[in-house]
């Protein structure tokens, strides 16, 4: 196998990972690492570092669309970005001292948990109380609905914090997004509303993959030749997958999807248990 | 409080940013492929090299490596350019955002969001030689 084909079976490959990303609401992130690794055997710091760089593409692709919707709240973002920016490098930093095999079995549990996460029915919206340091910080916003803008209030603003720390550092170390923790951090945790929650994920997860992609750099995991195709076509599958859920909610698809990315997680823990990665 | 900036749910601060992303994406996109192309011309004969890893050669780690390399032509330098624009694209927001917060005369999100610049700079800046 040359570069020529090589560079052609990423490319289809990545276009794949970015549509099922899309489409679980995972991000592509957590498809292409297992498909590079356990696919074409590629080195998990590789892999890691190429998912990395489309994990930054794919988010400020969406939030440049989703951005004018009026559901991102920028305040709430920018002040958990502070957690998951340092999260971000401290995780990047014990990427690089941790075995390969190991990284595989982390992997896979953070994918299963982060499948079964995604999948969960959604909280029922309950109006909180105004909450004292979420007042002083200002992080209580308004959202669009079809009956006009509505209020809420956030509470949590510890534990909210403390848990992006946590995404942020997976996502430098497995070289995702941790999109599924972020929203469970807002969603669950500061008792935010989901669509707000989402939104602001998304926009956060550029600036979080930002902060380890330059550790991810100066330890040499961004390889060019792997990471420009990667990414591109993550980025393509992405746009295509957007375009199939804006014209169906496709909730078996969904299900499918989330039983072959549990699949994957199941093959990464048992590869790198046993030395295969 | 009528014009209201960040927080607002539009106006000129989301649609500023909704570009800056998406020209940050497409100008990384356009010299990824440009890199990619010349790459795969000059060297597509190649075999792959990614099962064992070795890490990038010291002048794709750096940004100065790199702005160096894609300055000469290297192929591999110029791909490396189009992923760091990409980077640098959420960077750009960060700073973006800082600028918006102080017109605001908000301090504390202004402390706030230097401080995440900062860690941004550090990474990027990488372990001094």
């Amino acid at each position: 196998m040359n570069t020529w084909i090589f560079t052609a079976v990423v490319c289809a490959g990545s276009v794949a990972a970015g549509v099922l990303g899309a489409l679980t609401g995972l991000g592509g992130g957590v498809v292409i690492v297992p498909f590079l690794t356990l696919g074409l055997g590629v080195d998990i710091h590789y892999a890691v570092g190429a998912s990395l760089v489309s994990v930054i593409a794919t988010s400020s692709g969406a939030a440049s669309a989703y951005f004018k919707e009026g559901f991102t709240n920028v305040r709430i973002g920018m002040f958990l970005e502070v957690a998951t920016s340092f999260g971000a490098i401290a995780g990047a930093m014990l990427a690089g001292r941790i075995p390969t095999g190991a990284l595989a079995v982390i992997f896979g549990i953070v994918l299963l948990s982060s499948a079964w996460l995604a999948g969960r029915p959604p909280r029922p919206e309950a109006p909180a109380p105004p909450n004292r340091l979420a007042g002083r910080l200002r992080l209580d916003g308004v959202y669009p609905t079809p009956e006009g803008p509505r209020r809420y209030s956030v509470r949590g603003v510890p534990a909210g914090f403390g848990l992006m720390f946590v995404a942020g550092a997976l996502s430098g170390l497995l070289g995702i997004g941790s999109g599924a923790v972020k929203v469970l951090s807002m969603d669950r945790a500061m008792r935010i509303p989901f669509k707000v929650s989402t939104t602001t994920s998304n926009f956060m997860i550029g600036v979080t993959a930002a902060a380890s992609a330059g550790v991810y750099l100066n330890r040499g995991y961004i390889d060019p030749e792997l990471a420009a195709p990667v990414m591109l076509g993550v980025l393509l599958g992405a746009l295509a997958g957007a375009k199939v859920l804006a014209v169906s909610s496709a909730a078996w698809l969904r299900k499918l999807f989330g039983f072959v990315v549990a699949a994957l997680a199941v093959e990464m823990i048992y590869h790198g248990l046993t030395g295969g990665i | 409080m009528g014009q209201r900036g960040v927080d607002s749910t539009s106006g000129a601060f989301p649609a500023a940013v909704s570009r800056l992303l998406r020209a940050g994406v497409t100008l990384s996109a356009v010299v990824a492929i440009g890199g990619l192309t010349l790459d795969l011309l000059r060297h597509g004969g190649d075999p792959p090299h990614y099962r064992v890893f070795v890490g990038e050669p010291a002048e794709l780690r750096s940004v100065w490596g790199v702005l160096h390399g894609a300055a000469a032509l290297d192929a591999r330098a110029l791909i490396q350019l189009g992923l760091l624009i990409l980077i640098a694209t959420p960077v750009a927001r960060v700073v973006f955002s800082a600028a918006a917060f102080a017109l605001e005369r908000d301090r504390v999100f202004v402390a706030l969001t230097a401080l995440v610049l900062a860690a941004l700079v550090y990474s990027l800046a990488g372990r001094p030689p």
